[in-house]
C-alpha cells in the first residue's frame, strides 16, 4: 500500500500554516492513519529540500478508538486516526488537518480544554449519592470519549457560546440516569442552559460518534426528564433501566 | 503547616491519580493533577473485565479472607500480606463508593451481579459489560471535577513529568513540561507518582497505551528511586496483534464460559481443561500464558458457546471490537489468540503507606510495585489503582502538618528558562527500537540465561556518552529489567525460566533494583509469611 500524506502543518498557534507531504508505504493491510503517523519521519518527506525536519505533532494514546485522543480531519471528514484504515480511503492522497473548532497548538494538535471547562461550568458531578436504576442509560452516556468530533460537525457549537453540545449532553445524561431527587432541579437547569437551549436538533452528531453512542435516544430521554419533567418515564422505575 | 497552604503534585490522571486527588481534596488538601493528556485518554479507560470485591451478592458465601488468599496465591506469595490484606478489606467499600458515584455496574432487578474471573473460584468481579475501566473513569472524573470547581484540584492536562527536583539532597518537587506552551516549570511540594505502566519500553507489543512511554519510570530509576520486581511483567493469554499494538480480549470472555483450545491431529484439544480440569480456562494468567507458550501451536478462544443473552447484556462491546479489528465474529467462530504484554507487576517500590525510598515521594497504581506479587489477578488492577491512590493520599494527608517545615517545600511554581529541546533524531529512534527488540527477546514468556544475557549485552552496547539523558535513563532501566530477570533463578508467576523450571521457596523475596554511585545494584528483601489458609 502506498499513500501520500498531505498534512496541514503549523509550528505553533501563531505561526503561518503550510502543507507538507510524506510518502507512506506499508505491507500492513490493516494500517490506519495513526499507524502511518507513528512511522513517518524525515526520510518520508517528499520534498526533503524544504528546510530542517520537524516531526509531525499529533495526539494519540490507546490506538483502539477508546480514548478520543487522535481526532482530526481526514480527507475533509472528522474522524479518529486509529479508526481510519488507509485501505478504505480512496486514492493515493490522504489530507490531514487539525480539528477546526478548537485552537491549534501545533500541526494536528488542538486544545480541547473548552470541553472540560464547559463541564465544570455546568457543574457536571453528583452532589448526592447516585440513585441507580437506569444502568443502560448511564452505561451508554459513560462511554463518551470527549474526543470533540461531535462538536466539529455541530452547526450550533462554537467555543465561548455556552452551548456544550453532545460532549456536554453525554456526561449530564449520566447524571440524569443516576439522578437523586434532590439534584433534579439544578440538573434540569444546567441541562437547559448547556444543552437543550443551544441544540438545533441537526443530529449531525449522531453518525460521527466513534463510540457509536446512541445520541438520539440519550437526547430524547434527557429531554423527557430535564425539560419536560417526566423523570419516571425517562429513567424508569428503579429496576428497569433500558434505553429503549 | 496548615493544609490550605500546601499543594500536592500528582503525576498522572488515570484512576490512581484521580483517586489520590479526590481523597486529598476531600481532606481539604490542594492538588496539582498533572498529566500528559486528560483523564479520558488514560490507560485506565481500557480496563475491561471488572473490579474484584467481596460483595457476597451471588449466594456463594464469599469472604474477604478468600479474596486475600486468592490474591496472595495468584501473586505466588510475592506481595506483602499486610498490603494484600488492606487491599481486599477495602474492596467492598470501594465498590459501594463507586456505585454511589453512579458507576453502572451490571445489575439484575436492581441487584448487583458479579462474574467469574481468573484465579478466583467465586464470582467476585463487579463489572459493566467489557468497559468497566471506562465507566469507572467517567464517574471518577465527575467526582474530581467537583473539587476542580471548588478550587482544590488544579488540572495540568498537557504536561509531562521531566524529573524530580532535589535541594540539599532532599526532594523539593518535580519539573514539569507544558507541551502546548513548550515551557518548563518547577512544581514544589510532595509528589505522588501515578504514571502507569512502562509500555514504551516494550513499544508496540503491549495492550496498553502509547502515551505510557515509560520515560517517567526511567528517569526516576536514574535518579535513585528504588524499583521492585522488575522481572515480573504479565503476559495476558488472550491478545491479538492489530496495527501498532496488541488488542486485548478480556478475561471476562472466559469468565462467561469461553474455552481455549488448539488443534492436535486434526481435532480440538482443550489444553487447559485437559491439564487443570473444568476451571482450566480460568487459571491465573501466568499459568495459562505459560501453557500457551509451551504449546508450539496456535491457540484459539472459542466463544461460540456463549448464549445470546450473555452477548447482548454482558459482552456486546467486546464482540463489536473483535468484529471491527479482526473481521471475526466471536459469536460465530473461534478467535486465534496469543499471549501479549498487559501489565507490570513490578515498578516503584512502595511501603504499606505507599511511600518510596525518597521522603515525600509516593507512588500508586500500575507504576508502583505493591499488591500483585509475581502475577496480578484479573479484576485487581482497577481495585489496586483506586485503593493505592487513596492510601497514598491518606498517608500524605496524615503527615500534612510536616510539609513546609524545612524537609519539603509546601507549594510554589517556578518557571525555568526553556532548555533547547532537541527533536528526536532518527538515530535515537533506531536505538529505542533496538532496545525494545532486546527487551522483548530477553523478557519473552519463556526465559533462559542465554537469551537474557544476549539481550543484556545488546542493551549495554547501545549506550553512548553523547546520548540525551532520557535515552540514557531508558537504557539503564532496560538493563535493570534484564538483570532482575537473570538474577532470579527460579520459575515463579510471570517469570518462567526454562533453565530453572521450579519455584524455590528461598527465592520468595522482593527483587530490589536501585542506582547507587552510577551502578545498578540488585538486592533482595524478605517478605512476611502468609498465614495458613
Amino acid at each position: 500500500m502506498r499513500k501520500l500524506l498531505h498534512i496541514l502543518r503549523r509550528e505553533s498557534a501563531g505561526s503561518a500554516p503550510y502543507w507538507e507531504d510524506f510518502l507512506y508505504e506499508s505491507q500492513d493491510e490493516a494500517a490506519t492513519v495513526a499507524t502511518a503517523l507513528q512511522s513517518i519521519g524525515a526520510e518520508n518527506r517528499v520534498d526533503s529540500g524544504s528546510g530542517a525536519f520537524r516531526p509531525v505533532a499529533w495526539e494519540s494514546s490507546c490506538l483502539q478508538r477508546r480514548c478520543g485522543a487522535c481526532a482530526m480531519v481526514i480527507n475533509s471528514h472528522p474522524a479518529m486516526a486509529c479508526d481510519t484504515r488507509l485501505r478504505d480511503l480512496a486514492g493515493e492522497r490522504v489530507t490531514l488537518e487539525p480539528l477546526g473548532k478548537f485552537p491549534v497548538v501545533e500541526d494536528l494538535i488542538v486544545d480541547r480544554t473548552v470541553m472540560m471547562e464547559n463541564l465544570k461550568r455546568l457543574s457536571v458531578w453528583l452532589s448526592e449519592k447516585a440513585d441507580p436504576g437506569a444502568e443502560d442509560m448511564a452505561f451508554e452516556a459513560s462511554r463518551c470519549l470527549q474526543c470533540g468530533l461531535c462538536l466539529e460537525v455541530c452547526p450550533n457549537f462554537a467555543p465561548g457560546l455556552g452551548f456544550g453540545g453532545m460532549a456536554a449532553m453525554n456526561p449530564i445524561a449520566r447524571l440524569i440516569a443516576n439522578s437523586p431527587q434532590q439534584m433534579r432541579k439544578s440538573l434540569a437547569k444546567n441541562y437547559m442552559r448547556g444543552v437543550y437551549s443551544g441544540c438545533g436538533k441537526s443530529l449531525a452528531c449522531r453518525d460521527i460518534c466513534p463510540a457509536e453512542i446512541d445520541m438520539e435516544k440519550l437526547l430524547a430521554r434527557s429531554n423527557a426528564a430535564a425539560v419536560w419533567g417526566r423523570w419516571k418515564a425517562a429513567v424508569g422505575s428503579r429496576d428497569q433501566g433500558h434505553i429503549d | 503547616m496548615d493544609a490550605s497552604d500546601v499543594k500536592i503534585n500528582i503525576i498522572g490522571a488515570g484512576l490512581a491519580g484521580l483517586s489520590a486527588a479526590k481523597t486529598l481534596a476531600q481532606s481539604g488538601v490542594h492538588v496539582r493533577l498533572i498529566s500528559y493528556q486528560h483523564s479520558e485518554r488514560a490507560q485506565s479507560n481500557l480496563a475491561e473485565g471488572g473490579i474484584n470485591a467481596v460483595m457476597n451478592v451471588m449466594g456463594e458465601n464469599d469472604r474477604i479472607e478468600y479474596h486475600f488468599q486468592d490474591t496472595g496465591k495468584g501473586g505466588c506469595f510475592l506481595a506483602d500480606p499486610e498490603m494484600v490484606r488492606g487491599l481486599t478489606q477495602a474492596a467492598p467499600g470501594i465498590v459501594s463508593e463507586l456505585a454511589d458515584l453512579g458507576v453502572p455496574f451490571h445489575r439484575e432487578k436492581g441487584r448487583l451481579i458479579q462474574r467469574n474471573f481468573g484465579g478466583q473460584k467465586l464470582k467476585r468481579t463487579a463489572y459493566a459489560r467489557s468497559s468497566t475501566g471506562k465507566v469507572l473513569v467517567s464517574a471518577m472524573i465527575d467526582a474530581v471535577r467537583r473539587y476542580e470547581a471548588e478550587g482544590f484540584v488544579e488540572r495540568f492536562a498537557h504536561h509531562t513529568f521531566e524529573r524530580l527536583l532535589f535541594e540539599n539532597g532532599r526532594l523539593a518537587g518535580a519539573r514539569i513540561y507544558d507541551r502546548f506552551r513548550k515551557e518548563e516549570f518547577d512544581c514544589r511540594g510532595p509528589v505522588i507518582m501515578a504514571c502507569g505502566g512502562m509500555n514504551g519500553m516494550f513499544e508496540g507489543a503491549t495492550t496498553g497505551t502509547l502515551a505510557n512511554t515509560g520515560q517517567a519510570a526511567a528517569v526516576l530509576f536514574s535518579q535513585g528511586v528504588r524499583f521492585g520486581n522488575l522481572e515480573f511483567l504479565q503476559y495476558h493469554p488472550t491478545t491479538v496483534e492489530i496495527s501498532g499494538k496488541r488488542l486485548l480480549i478480556s478475561e471476562a470472555a472466559r469468565g462467561e464460559g469461553g474455552r481455549l483450545f488448539c488443534m492436535k491431529n486434526g481435532a480440538r484439544c482443550y489444553f487447559m481443561e485437559e491439564k487443570y480440569g473444568e476451571r482450566g480456562n480460568l487459571m491465573p494468567r501466568d499459568v495459562i500464558s505459560r501453557e500457551m507458550a509451551l504449546l508450539n501451536e496456535q491457540a484459539y478462544l472459542d466463544l461460540t458457546v456463549l448464549d445470546r443473552a450473555t452477548w447482548e447484556k454482558k459482552l456486546s462491546d467486546l464482540r463489536e471490537e473483535v468484529i471491527h479489528y479482526l473481521g471475526i465474529d466471536p459469536a460465530a467462530e473461534p478467535v486465534p489468540v496469543s499471549p501479549g504484554i498487559h501489565y507490570f507487576m513490578g515498578g516503584i517500590l512502595v511501603d504499606r503507606d505507599h511511600r518510596t525510598n525518597i521522603p515525600w515521594l509516593y507512588a500508586a497504581g500500575e507504576c508502583a510495585c505493591a499488591y500483585h506479587g509475581a502475577n496480578r489477578l484479573g479484576g485487581n488492577s482497577l481495585l489496586g489503582a483506586i485503593y493505592g491512590g487513596k492510601r497514598a493520599a491518606e498517608s500524605l494527608a496524615a503527615a500534612i502538618h510536616e510539609v513546609g517545615s524545612g524537609e519539603i517545600p509546601a507549594d510554589g511554581t517556578v518557571s525555568v528558562a526553556a532548555a533547547a529541546r532537541a527533536a528526536e533524531t532518527g538515530d535515537e529512534n533506531v536505538v529505542h527500537a533496538r532496545m525494545v527488540r532486546a527487551l522483548l527477546k530477553g523478557m519473552e514468556p519463556l526465559r533462559t540465561e542465554e537469551r537474557m544475557r544476549e539481550a543484556l549485552e545488546e542493551v549495554i552496547s547501545l549506550k553512548a556518552p553523547d546520548q540525551p539523558e532520557t535515552m540514557k535513563a531508558s537504557l539503564l532501566l532496560a538493563e535493570a529489567i534484564l538483570r532482575c530477570g537473570l538474577e532470579r533463578k527460579e520459575t515463579r508467576g510471570a517469570h518462567t525460566r526454562l533453565d530453572y523450571p521450579k519455584t524455590d521457596e528461598n527465592w520468595r523475596k522482593t527483587t530490589v533494583a536501585q542506582m547507587t554511585d552510577g551502578r545498578i545494584g540488585i538486592t533482595y528483601e524478605k517478605i512476611a509469611p502468609y498465614p495458613a489458609p
